[in-house]
């Protein structure tokens, strides 16, 4: 039975951790997570969750003392955002080489600089190569669902990887929508009791975790981290159905809307899939057979899945809400050009947009549509770099930013 | 491409875990050696300088008299060698590469 509640991304988010019930969470502020923390503080202090509550002095610190805590056996969690995943950085990659199956909601926030607190992926898509298996959510639903569904993934004894939830900043985290959340015992059911192979607080079967690894295993390892995300590609839609069992809803790697006819489409993650969603409805008002593909799992990579859903595709656009400085074309584009090698008969763009909490809407993205279109009339494309959103000077009212000095 | 030896990666406990403790005397560090300390019997003083000193515990006693040297665990840092008082001293660091015939056989 699942109940219809009305929410922000961050306070479901903070309702299916309260529901998961872990045993210890690291907690510092970061704008815009920081809503999702004090939300499941205050239900620690109201005592609806056991959880132990370590208020941390920094997010370098929030990582260790998360990765302590599940060293020890816990589940535990911490969340973050842009600045704070970035100071924290160092220790993320310590958590997926340790195989602690962390689970951390990340609020998508640009880096710095300029300072700038709004959304863009430029701080997940930047620990790309961390190990950590990275989910996306279109809206606070998904926040929702893929919070919870990231602790059964990440603890399937087959992964043992710590795993990013995302969801964007202030698009979600910040935007009431209506959603269902399940109730307290079937998340609790779900997710199950976490039962770790080996503890450090073990005195009975002493190990030590995390030691120094030379030349001679450091290399054996990194493989080890590699078939774990293979691992995960099998646990990522077995997990998947069994939530979709319990609650209805839900995807493995990625959605396919419109898709079974399409010949334009689009490739996104994150809130701009809904935009997209609602701009393909309207192309194909227009008589194009426009579709889209939102990707939820970035990692373990779906390149197959991807393949697969773009097949019979003319023309497809890749908008990433991140850019990779000297290299054409974003991130998310780059993966998927490299799972498209080889395909004949695609026409492959990218589009950079959103940057820094730059709004796109469903006219922008109609825009993009249109532009696939030419594309293909055309059967070219002249870049994989365009900007949907950018002040060009031609298009933007001449203005004179003029600096007068004080006498 | 790949190369056989030791534990192969799917063998190695996750994340180098070590689940066993106290297995440093298992590990074998004398593969670091560039130079070996010879130990003369004949010049030895029993003074046992060199076991106080030697940072792997690598000088073997008997019987409160230096016999030898552990060579799985040695890292030929020297240090016996230099602390060594005998005159001319009891032990003589050489270069790895003079044994290697030595060792082949």
């Amino acid at each position: 039975m699942s109940q219809r509640v009305a929410m922000t991304g961050n306070e479901a988010a903070a309702n299916a951790l309260r529901q998961v019930n872990p045993d210890v969470a690291a907690v510092y502020p970061i704008t815009p997570q920081t809503e999702l923390m004090h939300n499941f503080s205050s239900f620690a202090a109201d005592g609806k969750v056991k959880t132990e509550v370590v208020l941390v002095e920094s997010e370098h610190s929030a990582m260790s003392a998360t990765i302590g805590a599940s060293a020890s056996g816990a589940r535990a969690i911490t969340a973050t955002a842009a600045n704070g995943l970035a100071l924290m950085w160092e220790v993320v990659y310590i958590a997926a080489s340790m195989r602690l199956p962390i689970v951390m909601p990340v609020v998508n926030r640009a880096l710095s600089g300029p300072i700038n607190i709004h959304c863009d992926h430029s701080d997940t898509m930047g620990c790309r190569d961390s190990g950590w298996i990275q989910l996306y959510s279109e809206n606070a639903q998904e926040a929702y669902d893929n919070t919870i569904q990231a602790f059964k993934i990440a603890e399937h004894p087959d992964v043992l990887l710590p795993a990013m939830a995302t969801y964007d900043g202030f698009i979600i985290s910040h935007t009431t929508e209506t959603l269902d959340i399940l109730e307290d015992e079937e998340v609790a059911k779900f997710v199950g009791e976490y039962k770790p192979e080996y503890s450090l607080l073990d005195p009975d079967h002493p190990i030590t975790m995390g030691p120094l690894a030379l030349p001679g295993f450091y290399y054996e390892q990194k493989r080890m981290q590699v078939e774990a995300m293979d691992n995960a590609r099998k646990v990522i839609p077995q997990v998947a159905e069994e939530y979709r069992k319990l609650s209805g809803r839900g995807v493995a790697f990625l959605e396919e809307y419109l898709m079974d006819d399409a010949e334009v489409a689009i490739l996104t993650l994150g809130s701009c899939a809904g935009t997209a969603k609602e701009a393909a409805d309207e192309m194909r008002k227009q008589g194009v057979k426009a579709g889209l593909v939102k990707l939820r799992c970035f990692r373990p990579f779906p390149a197959d899945e991807i393949l697969e859903a773009i097949n019979g595709v003319k023309v497809l656009g890749v908008m990433d809400r991140a850019i990779s400085f000297g290299l054409d074309g974003g991130p998310v584009f780059n993966e998927v050009r490299s799972a498209a090698f080889g395909i004949r008969d695609l026409l492959l763009t990218g589009y950079i947009y959103g940057l820094g909490g730059r709004d796109v809407n469903v006219g922008d993205v109609r825009e993009v549509f249109e532009d696939l279109v030419k594309a293909r009339e055309a059967g070219e494309v002249k870049t994989v770099m365009n900007y949907v959103g950018l002040r060009e000077e031609e298009t933007y009212p001449e203005q004179e930013l003029v600096c007068v000095p004080t006498e | 491409m790949s190369k056989k030896g030791k534990e192969g990666w799917r063998k190695i406990p996750r994340a180098a875990t070590v689940m066993c403790p106290g297995n440093a005397e298992a590990v074998e560090t004398g593969t670091w050696r560039t130079y070996r300390p010879v130990h003369y019997d004949d010049k030895c003083i029993q003074c046992l300088q060199c076991w106080i000193v030697c940072p792997d515990d690598a000088i073997v006693v008997e019987n409160e008299k230096v016999v030898g040297v552990d060579l799985y665990h040695c890292k030929g840092c020297g240090i016996c060698a230099v602390q060594c008082p005998a005159k001319p001293k009891a032990i003589e660091m050489k270069l790895e590469s003079e044994f290697a015939e030595e060792d082949e056989e």
